[in-house]
């Protein structure tokens, strides 16, 4: 009966989820053709600075693009053609905006995944590592290397990463460590420091059964949603590091669309990495309620 | 206050003197080119000798200072202001527009940082004059750096909402601008010291990340993302090891202001 009431609570929440997410699709898209809409120079063609159309041609052009573009038929065009996965054409690379995004996409999402990978490996490594040993060497050293890779920009760590041609997923590693590193840290600390774990360490507990049984239960909430949010500092560590290691990814696009001002190739990028982000933010969302209620 | 913070807000107030001191100091005007010693070395004329175009890199370093250092908390300033409003508003209204702005900032939060500021980027010229770059730098960083801020300050004002000296003030007939300015602004005081604090060293980093790819502070106006770009040459910098002094100062000031940043407490 409890069960199934829980299993009716996720399945109602995943429900307002889903919605959520539609609803802000909805209104990323509406605000995206605004932004491509009312673009400085949008719906001026190439062909109206040619020297050798006259003016009146040039003025039929104009009212033409007016007449096709008002604005109501401007948002209902634009949405229509998102519903059947036409982006429009890249201004700078004329080329489909789909298309480059099929293409970039799947470089940035290797190298974010690989180096999150690197990143929360690490941080949990140096972590328990730190929790472990207790030293105040051992802390205040891992709090300054910490610090250090923090205090630097992402697009000098991606300088390096080109001097030292260290791979892209390295260089977003180490953009993300040090922010997980400094969270999951003081969150162990938190953690270990609950009077519940100090009864099982009293009663002698192997260290291994009160990390499992005592300890994650408690971290692995707030994990997994840092888990959401580490997603996005990776995808904003890419633009830096790809557009200066010159890797192909989505970050370069972005880079190349904001220098040639290429509003609908930018907007575009944008708005799917937004819903690439709710995305792994609701399900980092789901899994740390899912795992919350089977510990409850 | 600790030791250690106390050593960062030092080094921090001397940095700040230099920088205001930066035009009796500086040995030439920062644009100014030496066209016979263009990569020269240190010397008694250039301290820390010359770039490739042959301009004083002691003088565009501190000049440099001067402008992401002036930069960024102004920019802090106008993004905690913002935060402050919508956050406070929104924890004491609560209702609708809390709903709504909650959403909204849930919306900007889930999108990295530098894809929004590109894409506001792309929409506004990019061949203006050094000054504007810099005003377009703060009013970008300033209206859109407030979203994390504005959660956490709700949540206080939240907690304030329901408190019994709210309660007596309202029963004594005040109005809610009232109420959220004498009242609920004056508690949250210490948040919004707090979120200033941190948002200072986060946007002196975007400065320069923006900077070094050519969407910041344009040329020939000096600041630390632009002295960076230098860097791309990293085996120049091995021969040349006086170069590594923006980067030197810019970690040193981004640790002194994670150090003296408010406790945990008051931050979160």
């Amino acid at each position: 009966m409890i069960k199934d009431e829980k299993a009716a609570k996720m399945f109602r929440h995943v429900l307002r989820r889903l919605l959520f997410l539609l609803c802000l699709g909805i209104g990323g898209a509406l605000l995206s053709a605004t932004l491509v809409r009312f673009a400085p120079g949008y719906g001026v063609q190439e062909r109206e600075l040619d020297p050798r159309w006259s003016a009146q041609s040039v003025e039929a052009l104009r009212q033409k693009q007016v007449l096709r573009e008002g604005l109501a038929s401007f948002y209902f065009h634009y949405l229509s053609a998102l519903a059947h996965g036409d982006l429009g054409e890249s201004d700078s690379l004329k080329r489909p905006v789909r298309e480059l995004l099929r293409q970039r996409l799947p470089v940035t999402g290797d190298s974010v995944v690989r180096g999150l990978g690197v990143a929360w490996l690490a941080a949990a490594l140096l972590s328990s590592l730190g929790l472990a040993s207790r030293g105040w060497l051992y802390e205040a050293s891992g709090t300054a290397f910490s610090s250090l890779l923090l205090s630097l920009p992402s697009a000098v760590v991606a300088m390096l990463a080109v001097h030292l041609r260290t791979p892209v997923f390295c260089a977003i590693g180490v953009v993300v460590f040090p922010r997980l590193h400094r969270y999951i840290r003081s969150l162990l600390v938190r953690s270990y420091d609950q009077p519940h774990v100090l009864a099982a360490r009293a009663r002698g507990l192997r260290s291994g059964a009160i990390f499992w049984r005592h300890v994650l239960p408690v971290a692995a909430p707030p994990l997994l949603a840092l888990f959401g949010v580490s997603f996005a500092i990776a995808f904003g560590a890419a633009i830096p590091i790809e557009a200066l290691c010159d890797s192909p990814g989505l970050g370069q696009l972005a880079w190349h669309a904001a220098l040639s001002r290429d509003l609908p190739l930018i907007v575009n990028v944008t708005l799917v990495v937004c819903l690439v982000m709710l995305v792994a933010n609701s399900l980092a969302d789901l899994a740390g309620r899912a795992f919350a209620g089977s510990t409850e | 206050m600790s030791p250690l913070q106390k050593v960062a807000a030092i080094i921090l107030c001397m940095i700040f003197v230099v920088m205001a001191l930066a035009a009796i100091l500086v040995p030439a005007p920062y644009a100014r080119q030496f066209r016979d010693v263009p990569n020269a070395g240190p010397s008694a004329a250039h301290p820390l000798g010359t770039d490739a175009l042959g301009r004083d890199s002691l003088s565009r370093l501190l000049y440099g200072t001067r402008v992401s250092l002036l930069l960024a908390p102004a920019a802090a300033l106008l993004s905690t202001l913002i935060a402050a409003f919508l956050g406070s508003a929104a924890g004491f209204l609560g209702g609708w527009f809390e709903r709504i702005v909650l959403a909204v900032t849930d919306l900007s939060l889930a999108l990295p940082w530098l894809f929004l500021l590109l894409t506001v980027r792309a929409m506004l010229p990019l061949d203006v004059p050094p000054m504007v770059s810099v005003i377009i730098a703060f009013l970008m960083m300033g209206l859109l750096g407030w979203q994390a801020s504005v959660r956490v300050i709700c949540a206080a004002a939240r907690g304030v909402r329901d408190s019994d000296f709210l309660l007596l003030a309202r029963s004594s007939g005040c109005k809610p601008a009232r109420l959220l300015l004498r009242h609920v602004a004056p508690n949250l005081r210490p948040l919004f010291y707090a979120q200033f604090w941190i948002s200072v060293p986060l946007f002196i980093l975007t400065e320069a990340n923006l900077s070094i790819l050519g969407l910041g502070v344009m040329e020939p106006m000096p600041s630390w993302g632009n002295l960076l770009r230098g860097f791309e040459d990293f085996s120049a910098l091995a021969a040349n090891p006086w170069r590594l002094v923006p980067l030197i100062l810019l970690v040193i000031v981004v640790m002194c202001f994670q150090l003296v940043l408010p406790s945990q407490e008051v931050t979160q």
